[in-house]
């Protein structure tokens, strides 16, 4: 009862990105999956980043809401891990039919097809915001991801006022609206 | 400018920063003005996927220094795993190209080795190889036998018996053929160079001695004539000896003694120099054995266009002639001595047109086997 509680207290925290919980998931798995990775022709690299991307899956699905973990967040992450690299690895051509391990899995079918479709959703708005070119990447980063008011945006940035910032940050946001909207319709038309 | 603050007001309202007044204004507008209720909707959009966005982003800068911090403390296995379990890694992660990369060495070494071999030059002497025969005791055994019974026979036959000639063990053995009806053979040089006694045998197995009445080793060619009471000369020759060189391609065939009995080949002239551009030889494309050596080379009208000296050791079925040209050049030296001065050879071949079978059936009484202690 207790671990689960324990389970069910780590994936609450991870919902709100508490850095505790973070780290406490990765020191419980990250070894695991990157014995699974390096036993099955992949370097150290490739561990980082199979890990990595198996607790932005666990992480979107705790943000959903919607998310009730069945089993231990161990099955849970060796599973998704050890999918994604089955892909990877026919991405590049290298299929092996059976990766070797000993671990029990869940079925993350519907995940894993989630999280690809939101995470080229995100590399979509990455490529758009790159795209934009300084000062209009970093203004819109400071007001939108960091989340600063424009008077501070305004001093950091060298701006007389407010007002100047803002209509600066007007033409930004229209170029990147215009190129996010035609690559959202480009992708959603395609998928 | 107008649009600048509609936007303003558009975000203030999608985060909920708007005074109760304010909202209760601004959603009457939304409901009377289609394009402002068309940007709330796609602004709210772009502001959650900027968001989610911006979480994804900011969980991915914070999972890469937990990632730092735990490696660090030592809680995960670091990046670069030391000692043994590094070697380990490498050869995990390179085994594939370490693989590949050693076939591919291996193969270009194979092939550069095959491409050395095959181009670089080699020593003659280790490709040539005379076929003369080493008679074994056996065969020595038999023969001595045969001869025994053809002495006993001559004993019954003629009451004065002649003297037993002591056993003579014949080391060497080879082929030769008749020029003449009076008994001059021709074989290789290397058979008989080294022999004091000379036996030849013929297809029915009798026995005569023979001497060497000329020997031109660098052209490899041996004169030797039967002297023997028991043999009776033919009356003449069915084939010739040809004057004009050969063509290549044309086929050929010979006779000779591999084994203790007469063996038949046919092939054709491949080339018209042997061995490293050899001119006094051709090279001839057939199947030839230690034995064969000193055997006539015949064309299709049953002339000899060379005796067959030698074959490749490398490379199975290029054997070596001399050219029957050469056999003219020795015979006319020999023709110089007093002795052999009215020697006839066969003018004309008289197998001309005749088959195979007939034309070896015909020639087989005239090929010898050569023995040479």
């Amino acid at each position: 009862m207790k671990a689960e509680s324990s389970e069910k207290a780590l994936l609450q925290g991870l919902a709100q990105s508490d850095k505790k919980a973070i780290e406490t998931i990765y020191k419980e798995n990250f070894n695991m999956i990157q014995s699974l990775i390096l036993n099955n022709s992949g370097s150290a690299d490739d561990a980082k980043d199979i890990f990595q991307e198996t607790m932005i899956v666990l992480y979107e699905r705790v943000r959903s809401g919607t998310f009730e973990l069945n089993c231990l967040i161990k099955t849970y992450v060796y599973s998704v891990s050890r999918r994604l690299w089955l892909k990877r690895l026919q991405q590049m051509n290298r299929y092996t039919p059976s990766l070797d391990g000993l671990h029990e899995t869940v079925p993350v079918e519907e995940e894993i097809e989630e999280h690809e479709r939101m995470n080229s959703e995100f590399e979509m708005m990455n490529k758009a915001i790159g795209s934009l070119g300084e000062p209009c990447k970093s203004l819109l980063e400071a007001y939108y991801l960091e989340k600063k008011n424009m008077q501070e945006i305004a001093r950091s940035f060298g701006y007389t006022n407010a007002d100047n910032a803002k209509n600066q940050k007007y033409k930004c946001l229209m170029r990147l609206k215009k190129i996010f909207f035609a690559q959202y319709k480009n992708g959603n038309g395609n998928g | 400018m107008d649009d600048i603050k509609l936007l303003d007001a558009v975000e203030r309202y999608i985060r909920g920063e708007m005074t109760p007044d304010e909202r209760l204004h601004f959603e009457q507008l939304r409901k009377t003005n289609a394009d402002v209720d068309q940007l709330v909707v796609e602004h709210t959009l772009f502001l959650q996927q900027m968001n989610r966005f911006s979480e994804w982003k900011k969980f991915k800068t914070d999972l890469q220094e937990v990632h730092a911090e735990l490696a660090e403390q030592g809680e995960i296995n670091s990046d670069r795993p030391r000692g043994r379990a590094k070697v380990v890694y490498l050869w995990r992660k390179y085994k594939r190209v370490t693989a590949i990369a050693a076939s591919i060495a291996g193969i270009t070494t194979i092939g550069f080795t095959a491409l050395v071999w095959s181009v670089a030059p080699k020593a003659p002497t280790s490709e040539l190889e005379m076929l003369k025969r080493k008679v074994d005791i056996q065969e020595i055994k038999s023969k001595q036998l045969q001869t025994d019974l053809n002495h006993v026979k001559d004993k019954v036959n003629t009451p004065v018996s002649a003297p037993t000639p002591a056993p003579i063990e014949f080391k060497s053995g080879g082929t030769g053929f008749l020029i003449d009806a009076k008994g001059l053979m021709i074989t290789n040089a290397h058979i008989v160079k080294n022999s004091r006694n000379i036996r030849v045998v013929n297809a029915r197995g009798q026995q005569f001695n023979a001497f060497v009445v000329r020997l031109d080793v660098p052209r490899d060619v041996a004169v030797i004539k039967i002297d023997d009471d028991q043999f009776k000369p033919p009356i003449s020759l069915p084939y010739s000896i040809r004057k004009s060189s050969t063509d290549i391609a044309e086929p050929v065939f010979t006779l000779g003694y591999p084994r203790d009995e007469i063996v038949y080949g046919e092939g054709y002239l491949s080339a018209r120099t042997g061995f490293n551009g050899d001119t006094l030889s051709c090279q001839i494309s057939i199947a030839a054995n230690p034995g064969n050596s000193g055997g006539p080379i015949f064309d299709h009208n049953g002339d000899v266009i060379g005796i067959l000296t030698s074959k490749e050791t490398e490379t199975e079925g290029v054997v070596f002639a001399v050219q029957s040209k050469y056999i003219y050049r020795v015979l006319d030296d020999l023709k110089k001595s007093p002795l052999y001065k009215n020697m006839k050879l066969p003018a004309k071949s008289t197998l001309n047109g005749l088959e195979k079978t007939q034309q070896v059936k015909k020639i087989q009484d005239f090929v010898f086997m050569v023995k040479g202690d």
